[in-house]
């Protein structure tokens, strides 16, 4: 036989799934919210999407081409980014101010600290905050339907909580009833693109989680937590998990596998620190909304987060645990 | 709650490819010479006793054991000695190795008769004689294993039949056809190291093994235990602990924890030794791949080169890629085709060009489905970064000499990274205090 035989370190086959393969799986998983947004905001929001998606494989290629990196853009991570960036704008955000978001999402948190893998937070929640800082006022130009494009401002349920809560002399729970939790799960009220209709991220949620993708434990730690701390502050706990980015958050954004913590006992630890840093944020603070702020705050605790819960191994003794933090 | 917490160990859902499982093992015909190397077995190489033009027969000693974790060869065909060479043994060293051109009798050598056993210290020397290694894969001599410095604390024998590595079948083809000689030699054991229980674990992707073993052990005290089908489930640490529920140490031996391992074709293989007295000279082996044209299980005579044995499988139908000593997941991949067949073989597996040829690498993206596979709770993407920073002190931390190199990470992980080979360079400068 005169070829060569190849010979390599074991072992000599591998798994079917591929970071595109896994990242595909995500795009789709969003498909559904894309599409209720469309039929909540209009048009605009399919555009916009658009827009943030091509900016982000856009940037994502140029770095790479300028810095003479290999250019990653087939595994679809870029995509990604892009699609969960325009989740979380207002149908109304003008175009420019998106293409800015991507900017920072993936050159300056994703491709200045290495590219893929090597980001620090979720370059959405990034670029969310830093426009939510930057354009303050567009930022919370809620669109309301079914009024799309041409919007009048409007109130999230969130912040219409807010202002009940503290005009209202009692304690008690704004008052909502199954037609409040009806508008929540479709997601017919103010808001960001992909936060509103919490039916269509739970079905992702759900694939994320049937082919694997993601395992259930942070998001349901995370509501979870966020539902006992609504109760025990008075709160309605529905009202609270099915308003503003937790769904969102919890399915897609905390569930960023570079940023969160790998073993079931760091994804405990992640998923109720992200519950009570949220509910402390809609409860205690003036902001109405938590959820990207205490993603961003955990993110930067993960790799503590993964040192302090590495798993038991097999055979090998427990010694000397404690003292550390 | 503790244990979903302790460690996940979800462990590989490789593919089971178990197309030979079905079919009757053929004998192989005497091959054109046998080459027998001297490095069979885990420990010191056997020390060759024969010289160019002896003569030798079936059974007769041709290396002989240098030490205590060592073991005699033995030819597997009555012909003359053609030479003493050198070969390539499957970790690339050079090994020594003699030639024998059968003469065509299968003379069986006079010396061979059935030993004679009456205790421990008979049986022990018996298998010590018998030149049987573990039969699993990793070789180590059987004679070792079962003169533990615990005896009596051993209270458990556990018989591996998971076979978890994809395409083999050997093992299921030994409990199909060898049933009585895996009992009998399991009652063996059982017997003369006085070892009260026995568990034999079987994957469950082999019910008609289960049915068999279950029936024909049906008032005995060895229970037949079905194991999830999740690689590595042959691996002696997890079978323990699916078998027992006990953790072996770190470092430690299954002894520790009162257990003795063996293979299903090991025991088979003693049960035969004392009816017959034939030293270890054959083996069953797989033969698959996807360019093999007729798979099989094939009993050969160890020493056969792989191209002969491929020759009687049909040969191949395309261009090979890799040729492997073993399953996918721990096989070694072999140089040449001229290569023999060793004791401790149970596949010989033939890729296509296409099939081998390896993955393109990406950029990790701590999805953590190597730390959530790793059957022994590792974290390999730790490992790997603390091995290309050289933290050593990390490396420690992190058990990284714990690892047994399984594949199962490399194999779980999408951006397809040379996870265990990384881990295997790992231990390495883990050992020479950071040096690579």
């Amino acid at each position: 036989m005169a070829n060569k035989l190849i010979v390599t370190a074991a072992p000599h086959i591998t798994g079917a799934d591929t970071t595109r393969k896994i990242m595909g799986r995500v795009c789709i998983a969003l498909l559904p919210t894309l599409f209720a947004s469309i039929v909540i905001f209009g048009i605009n929001s399919l555009i916009l999407t658009a827009v943030t998606v091509i900016a982000c494989v856009a940037f994502e290629y140029g770095y790479c081409k300028l810095m003479k990196r290999e250019v990653p853009v087939d595994d679809l991570s870029a995509v990604v980014t892009g699609l969960l960036l325009a989740f979380n704008l207002p149908a109304t955000l003008p175009w420019w101010m998106a293409i800015v978001g991507a900017f920072i999402a993936i050159v300056i948190v994703k491709q200045l600290f290495g590219g893929l893998g090597y980001n620090f937070a979720n370059p959405a929640i990034v670029a969310r905050i830093a426009l939510a800082m930057g354009f303050a006022s567009r930022m919370a130009n809620y669109a309301f339907p079914p009024s799309g494009v041409d919007a009048f401002t409007s109130a999230t349920p969130l912040a219409v909580a807010a202002m009940d809560a503290s005009s209202s002399a009692t304690a008690a729970a704004v008052e909502v009833g199954s037609e409040a939790y009806k508008a929540l799960l479709l997601g017919t009220h103010g808001g960001v693109l992909g936060e509103t209709c919490a039916l269509t991220i739970l079905l992702g949620g759900i694939y994320l989680i049937a082919t694997k993708v993601i395992s259930p434990t942070i998001p349901v730690t995370y509501l979870g937590t966020v539902a006992v701390l609504s109760l025990c502050a008075g709160q309605d706990p529905i009202y609270q998990l099915l308003s503003g980015g937790l769904m969102l958050g919890a399915f897609f954004m905390a569930t960023d596998y570079v940023t969160s913590p790998t073993t079931r006992k760091g994804k405990l630890v992640f998923g109720i620190g992200l519950g009570i840093i949220t509910c402390a944020i809609r409860f205690l603070g003036t902001m109405n909304e938590g959820v990207s702020f205490a993603i961003l705050l955990m993110n930067l605790l993960v790799p503590y987060i993964e040192v302090l819960t590495r798993q038991d191994k097999l055979g090998i003794a427990k010694v000397k645990k404690g003292g550390a933090a | 709650m503790n244990k979903f917490f302790k460690r996940s160990a979800l462990g590989a859902q490789v593919p089971h490819n178990k197309g030979t499982a079905g079919q009757q093992t053929k004998v192989m015909p005497l091959p054109s010479k046998i080459v027998l190397s001297m490095g069979q077995h885990i420990g010191a190489p056997a020390a060759p006793v024969v010289a160019k033009g002896d003569q030798v027969y079936v059974g007769s000693v041709v290396g002989k054991a240098a030490g205590f974790v060592s073991m005699d060869i033995h030819s597997g065909v009555s012909g003359i000695v053609d030479s003493i060479t050198t070969i390539t043994a499957p970790n690339g060293a050079p090994q020594t190795a003699v030639v024998i051109i059968p003469d065509g009798n299968q003379t069986v050598d006079p010396e061979i008769k059935p030993p004679v056993v009456t205790d421990l210290a008979s049986l022990q020397n018996a298998v010590r004689a018998s030149g049987l290694v573990g039969l699993g894969g990793a070789g180590f001599p059987a004679a070792v294993k079962l003169a533990p410095k615990n005896l009596d604390e051993i209270d458990t024998l556990v018989i591996n039949g998971a076979e978890c590595e994809p395409y083999i079948t050997s093992d299921n083809r030994c409990m199909q056809e060898d049933t009585d000689y895996v009992i009998k030699g399991i009652q063996t054991i059982m017997k003369y190291l006085d070892i009260p229980k026995c568990v034999i674990g079987v994957e469950a992707n082999k019910p008609d093994d289960i049915n068999k073993l279950s029936e024909a052990t049906k008032d005995m005290p060895i229970e037949v235990k079905s194991l999830p089908c999740k690689y590595p489930q042959g691996a002696e640490k997890v079978l323990i602990e699916t078998c027992t529920g006990r953790e072996v140490p770190f470092p430690g031996l299954p002894s520790d924890v009162g257990v003795i391992v063996m293979n299903v074709t090991s025991v088979a293989f003693i049960a035969k030794y004392l009816e017959t007295g034939m030293p270890l000279t054959t083996k069953r082996l797989t033969v698959d791949g996807d360019i093999v044209k007729n798979p099989g299980n094939v009993e050969v005579i160890i020493g056969t080169p792989i191209q002969e044995l491929l020759d009687f499988c049909g040969g191949l139908t395309d261009e090979p890629g890799k040729i492997l000593y073993g399953g996918p997941m721990m096989g070694t991949c072999v140089a040449s085709v001229e290569q023999p067949i060793l004791k401790n073989n149970n596949a010989i597996l033939a890729m296509s060009r296409k099939a081998a040829e390896p993955a393109k690498v990406t950029n990790c993206i701590h999805c953590g489905r190597c730390t959530n596979a790793c059957p022994l709770g590792l974290s390999a993407k730790e490992i790997v970064r603390a091995y290309e920073t050289k933290n050593v002190d990390l490396l420690v931390e992190l058990n990284a000499d714990l690892c047994m190199s399984c594949g199962t990470c490399s194999f779980v992980c999408p951006a397809k990274r040379p996870l265990a080979p990384s881990i295997a360079l790992a231990k390495i400068m883990m050992k020479n205090g950071g040096k690579k």
